[in-house]
């Protein structure tokens, strides 16, 4: 790639115009130099379709979680860009126990200590993961 | 040495970049090409039974930790490299060889370093980047990704050092220690170009190396079949992330390593390591080639089998001329 064919695409998702990422690229001298570019439109495609992905998904599950369906964890969970394995991983447990947690039923009963772990792990106050989604 | 010496320089990627921002700390002048050269960063894996966030896990580089040690070793210079059982014991030995003045290396994950814009910031845990002080409780960042330097609060800074997942950083850490005397480059330019022949072409498993690329050609071909439109689209679109964003892998490392073979080439006065070098560069256009052709199947959210049999086509490109190009590298007379 020369010099010249640096593309430079904005990336304007979620704050990533901020980042000039530097190429390197061919000069007319024939050597190797390095290029700030603003972005590419076939890596901004695959980034845009993640983050698309996982906004379509948290939808879906504050949807869920509004309807009664899910726990808060889930939403969280996903907020986050966990899968069940790495909160399992964070939380120091089974994937099976903390998939019961997703249980309204089961959440309700959850002691304080545990909520008070998932909401360090999400960032959060106790109290904004108890009352995600309750309808007033 | 004292903190505001640090000179920050922007890199194309993380590792090699912190190897050279410290190593240029202690006067020893090294370019980033040079430093994934010779701590032989290139590397191609495949793993479709690991998958990572739902999607099998593709790399394009050397393991975590590898570059630095490597460029340490094949230069003489002393290092020191840790990991830790806990955030305290970490931090506190951060805290103490930053006290001496000396900047630090370090792993975590992409996903606390707050200074980076939302964009990035996935669970990926594997980026270097260096601490090179202390200020208003803050730490002060050199991430060779982007242009100006940052800073970070001690808590993120924990939770990027001791992510959980794939892989683990625990805490790692590394920093120099001294310097040799006399450096012998012709050397660690041959031992970096002969191990990353080595790690291209001998890997006897089908996931690891130049073989793994002709594998994900493979599997590419299979995705229409096997998987819902979304998901092969995801599938296709992680190959990419993992190729260009943070990681730079795909064609950003066929040039950063073309580069290193053309400044070998003239710091050694040998036209056979400059003209491999504008052959890997034409490689590393079919890669942009590559990538180019699967944005336009996300954009097109199609799974007609042609257009995944073409992009398969394309990679097996770039797989075979590569193994062409380390067959020969593998055969220099030094």
């Amino acid at each position: 790639m020369n010099v010249n064919e640096v593309p430079q695409d904005p990336r304007n998702i979620k704050q990533g115009d901020t980042v000039r990422k530097k190429i390197y690229a061919v000069g007319q001298d024939g050597k190797y130099t390095g290029i700030n570019s603003v972005g590419w439109d076939a890596e901004n495609t695959a980034l845009k379709q993640a983050w698309d992905d996982i906004d379509e998904t948290l939808a879906e599950t504050e949807k869920q979680v509004r309807a009664g369906g899910l726990s808060p964890i889930p939403y969280f969970m996903q907020k986050n860009l966990m899968d069940l394995a790495l909160l399992a991983r964070y939380m120091g447990k089974w994937q099976w126990q903390v998939k019961r947690h997703f249980k309204t039923g089961v959440f309700k009963k959850l002691d304080s200590g545990l909520l008070a772990k998932y909401a360090t792990i999400f960032n959060i106050t106790t109290d904004e993961l108890i009352n995600f989604g309750k309808r007033d | 040495m004292s903190e505001d010496q640090f000179i920050h320089y922007q890199h194309a990627h993380c590792e090699s970049g912190v190897t050279a921002n410290l190593l240029r700390h202690e006067g020893i002048d090294i370019s980033e090409p040079m430093a994934f050269g010779i701590g032989a960063g290139l590397f191609f894996g495949h793993l479709p039974f690991l998958k990572i966030s739902g999607v099998p896990a593709t790399t394009y580089r050397i393991w975590p930790g590898a570059i630095f040690k490597r460029v340490a070793e094949r230069l003489g210079v002393k290092i020191h490299a840790e990991r830790f059982k806990d955030p305290a014991s970490a931090m506190q030995a951060l805290d103490s060889v930053l006290a001496t003045g000396r900047p630090v290396g370090m792993i975590g994950s992409v996903f606390y370093l707050t200074y980076l814009p939302e964009a990035f910031r996935f669970h990926f845990n594997a980026h270097n980047f260096v601490a090179y002080g202390k200020q208003n409780g803050q730490y002060l960042i050199s991430d060779p990704i982007i242009e100006e330097v940052t800073s970070i609060a001690p808590g993120d800074l924990i939770k990027s050092r001791f992510a959980k997942g794939t892989p683990e950083p625990k805490g790692y850490m590394y920093y120099v220690t001294g310097t040799a005397k006399d450096m012998n480059m012709a050397k660690a330019i041959e031992q970096g170009i002969k191990q990353t022949c080595f790690f291209m072409l001998s890997p006897p498993l089908p996931w690891f190396g130049n073989k793994a690329i002709f594998l994900l050609a493979d599997k590419i071909r299979t995705y229409p079949k096997k998987l819902p439109p979304r998901k092969a689209a995801l599938y296709v679109g992680n190959i990419i992330r993992m190729q260009e964003e943070i990681g730079t892998g795909g064609a950003g490392f066929r040039y950063l390593y073309a580069a290193f073979l053309q400044e070998a080439g003239l710091l050694l006065k040998r036209d056979d390591l400059s003209e491999y070098s504008a052959q890997l560069t034409k490689i590393g256009d079919d890669w942009r080639n590559f990538a180019y052709h699967a944005a336009r199947i996300m954009k097109a959210r199609t799974t007609d089998l042609v257009s995944y049999d073409q992009l398969s086509d394309l990679l097996m490109i770039c797989g075979t001329q590569e193994k062409e190009l380390f067959q020969k590298l593998r055969k220099l007379r030094w």
